[in-house]
């Protein structure tokens, strides 16, 4: 703004305090001004008031207004915070008596082809009678044992809610898409801030875009119709859906964030460390691998975190190209269904506000709280630790 | 060993360019199995003629239009919420103010939120609580008119998740505008405000028709956030009103290669409706770069 900008405090308070007095300034000495007004002219003096801000109220309501707006992405932030949490609120209040005395049995083993219907839930009778008879005295409460058990059946007569095979299907999937997009996207990064001749960074680049624009349906309508049948012919497992095809789509969609910020993160190391690298004799992939990429470790690591927490909550590929079936097991090739693809399977179909609505949004809690904490980490202690080691702190 | 060294130099750097080229064949790959798996069914009967024999025949039309009545409410809303909080941390909020700072940690907090969640919210939210609230002011809660999914609550969601891509947007072309413009506006006597809306905001306008054009392709992408908050299986006709279902592209997509009774019979249509989706995906974001190219030649300047 161009206020006086009081340069000289005693002077702005001088005229602040007079202006509040109602009295108006006497004439300045005529001596200060080169082009002096002789006594008694009409013409008004310019003196220091004039150019003090003057409150306007349309300035003031625009600011204020403004202001306002800009709030609505903070309450966007906590609404989704409280109103994801208050409509899952009931199962922590709800919690039933019934506790875990027993350990779980181990995974199951076995399985046959029934469990690829949509409604999930491997129907291993031995562990259904050992569930059903844990949690009998909860029936249809979410208690804490039955959220923890390791069975997801929530449409039949007894059910059940374990959340289990689904928080470790979603890091399956997660932990595949992590492993197969990390080596190619952070390699292909070091390519273009190091090696990569100028028209293939002008292919890559607009091919990094065009991955980044894929929506994640297309994504999975491709695996679900091509690539699946690909990989299934190549490595010829039995399950054509499973978690290693999802590990693989996701990849896709995790590849362009991790290379996106690698990429920044390798271009901010200052070229003097480079320089430094070349002028001692080290040979320019020495140079890359030995002091381009430590120096910019935490931006990979924070690109790493990011892809994460997409991967985590990225819900169409996995609803398209896990096959679903809520199979607590280890094997990466069997199918998986993940916390975000159960939300988006089941919720259309839930009565609202009863238990099975509410485990659900306790879903939706769960995705929220882990991404959330991913960005922060990523965001505040990662990238700000980088920004500082290069600017010196 | 000096061979040998230079054998290990060059395989290193073959071994990331082969991990560059993996990428690019991979989208041309996706792509071009797109393409020649909807080429034969795309045609312009297509794209203007609604479904027909239950989905198995028929075009896309009600869901082109359910897609494009989408983004477009959801632009109307998002874009100037957009436009406004980024002229904010620009130009109003001090950067070390406590709110400007909470601010923009929500801003990239909210672009990290996944998709389903911002879909749990828009149910939670807009359907049961504002909804509900809304019936119950209008007609006392005796019919039910919002309180249910529809177009509207689809497209707020929408908003609310495009956000992030519109400030990010504007925020980097209002930073483009030089100082110097400023600075003579505010020296000939106009305002703060004046200055922003006669100078600031004129001379980002492209930044602000980018920022609107990505969060258009991006929401016209995501599926996650409408799969319960307005997006329907089949209508045989488009929404007449903000209270309506609709039907949409990607949603389109994903019912009919995994819900539809008669899955092979409609590959054909999948393929072309991914297609469609796709190609119009690509002209929005090609078009957001080549915008976006301008803007920064600008700012060599």
């Amino acid at each position: 703004m161009l206020t006086a900008k009081a340069s000289e405090p005693s002077v702005r308070s001088k005229v602040d305090k007079t202006e509040a007095e109602g009295v108006r300034l006497p004439a300045l000495s005529t001596k200060s001004f080169a082009n002096p007004v002789h006594p008694g002219s009409p013409v008004r003096r310019f003196i220091k008031a004039d150019l003090a801000k003057r409150f306007r109220l349309d300035e003031f309501l625009a600011e204020k207004l403004i202001t306002l707006v800009a709030f609505i992405s903070l309450a966007t932030i906590v609404m989704i915070f409280v109103f994801v949490f208050r409509e899952a609120a009931p199962i922590f209040s709800g919690k039933s008596v019934v506790e875990a005395t027993t350990t779980q049995t181990e995974p199951m083993e076995t399985y046959g082809d029934e469990y690829v219907g949509k409604s999930g839930g491997a129907a291993n009778s031995q562990n259904q009678n050992f569930i059903s008879v844990e949690t009998a005295g909860a029936e249809g409460k979410a208690s804490l044992s039955n959220l923890l058990s390791t069975t997801w059946q929530p449409v039949s007569s007894q059910p059940k809610y374990g959340i289990v095979p689904l928080v470790v299907g979603s890091l399956k999937v997660t932990l595949l898409a992590i492993l197969f997009a990390a080596p190619i996207a952070v390699l292909a990064a070091l390519f273009t801030s190091s090696f990569a001749p100028k028209w293939a960074k002008e292919i890559l680049k607009p091919a990094i875009e065009v991955l980044a624009g894929f929506p994640s349906v297309v994504i999975g309508f491709f695996t679900l119709v091509t690539l699946a049948t690909l990989l299934q012919d190549f490595f010829g497992y039995q399950f054509r859906l499973n978690a290693f095809v999802g590990g693989a789509a996701m990849s896709l969609a995790v590849i362009p964030i991790v290379y996106t910020v690698a990429e920044d993160a390798l271009a901010a190391v200052p070229r003097y460390m480079s320089e430094a690298s070349l002028a001692l004799g080290a040979t320019k992939w020495q140079t890359a691998f030995f002091v381009t990429l430590p120096a910019a470790t935490p931006g990979v690591f924070a690109a790493l975190l990011l892809g994460f927490g997409r991967a985590f909550g990225e819900t169409m590929i996995v609803l398209m190209a896990t096959g679903n079936a809520a199979l607590l097991s280890l094997n990466f090739l069997e199918p998986v269904r993940t916390i975000s693809a159960t939300i988006g399977a089941e919720m259309a179909e839930v009565v609202f506000g009863d238990t099975h609505y509410t485990v659900l949004y306790f879903l939706g809690a769960i995705l929220f709280v882990f991404t959330f904490t991913l960005n922060v980490v990523a965001e505040v202690f990662v990238r700000q630790r980088l920004l500082k080691r290069f600017r010196g702190g | 060993m000096k061979l040998r060294r230079k054998l290990l130099g060059s395989s290193i750097v073959t071994l990331t360019a082969l991990a560059a080229f993996t990428i690019i064949g991979v989208v041309a790959f996706v792509m071009g199995t797109i393409v020649l798996g909807g080429m034969g069914t795309l045609s312009w009967e297509f794209l203007t003629s609604s479904p027909t024999e239950g989905m198995t025949a028929g075009g896309i039309f009600p869901a082109i239009a359910g897609t494009a009545l989408l983004v477009i409410i959801m632009s109307i809303a998002g874009v100037p919420v957009g436009t406004v909080t980024a002229i904010y941390l620009s130009e109003y909020a001090s950067q070390k103010s406590i709110l400007a700072r909470s601010i923009r940690f929500a801003v990239n907090t909210l672009a990290g939120v996944p998709a389903i969640v911002f879909g749990l919210f828009g149910l939670g939210f807009f359907v049961q609580f504002v909804g509900t609230g809304m019936d119950r002011f209008f007609s006392g809660g005796a019919e039910l008119q919002w309180a249910q999914p529809n177009l509207l609550w689809a497209s707020l969601t929408m908003a609310l998740l495009t956000l992030p891509v519109v400030i990010v947007s504007v925020e980097e072309a209002i930073k483009t505008v030089p100082q110097d413009l400023r600075a003579a506006s505010l020296a000939l006597g106009a305002t703060k405000w004046q200055t922003i809306w006669k100078v600031v905001l004129p001379n980002s306008a492209t930044g602000i028709l980018t920022g609107g054009i990505l969060a258009v392709s991006r929401g016209a992408g995501e599926v996650a956030p409408i799969l319960f908050t307005g997006a329907a299986y089949f209508l045989p006709h488009l929404p007449g009103g903000l209270s309506d279902q609709f039907m949409e592209l990607g949603y389109h997509v994903y019912i009919m290669s995994t819900q539809s009774t008669n899955v092979d019979a409609t590959r054909g249509i999948q393929y072309a409706t991914t297609l469609v989706l796709l190609l119009l995906t690509f002209m929005l974001n090609f078009s957001a770069i080549f915008l976006r190219s301008r803007i920064r030649a600008r700012q060599l300047q």
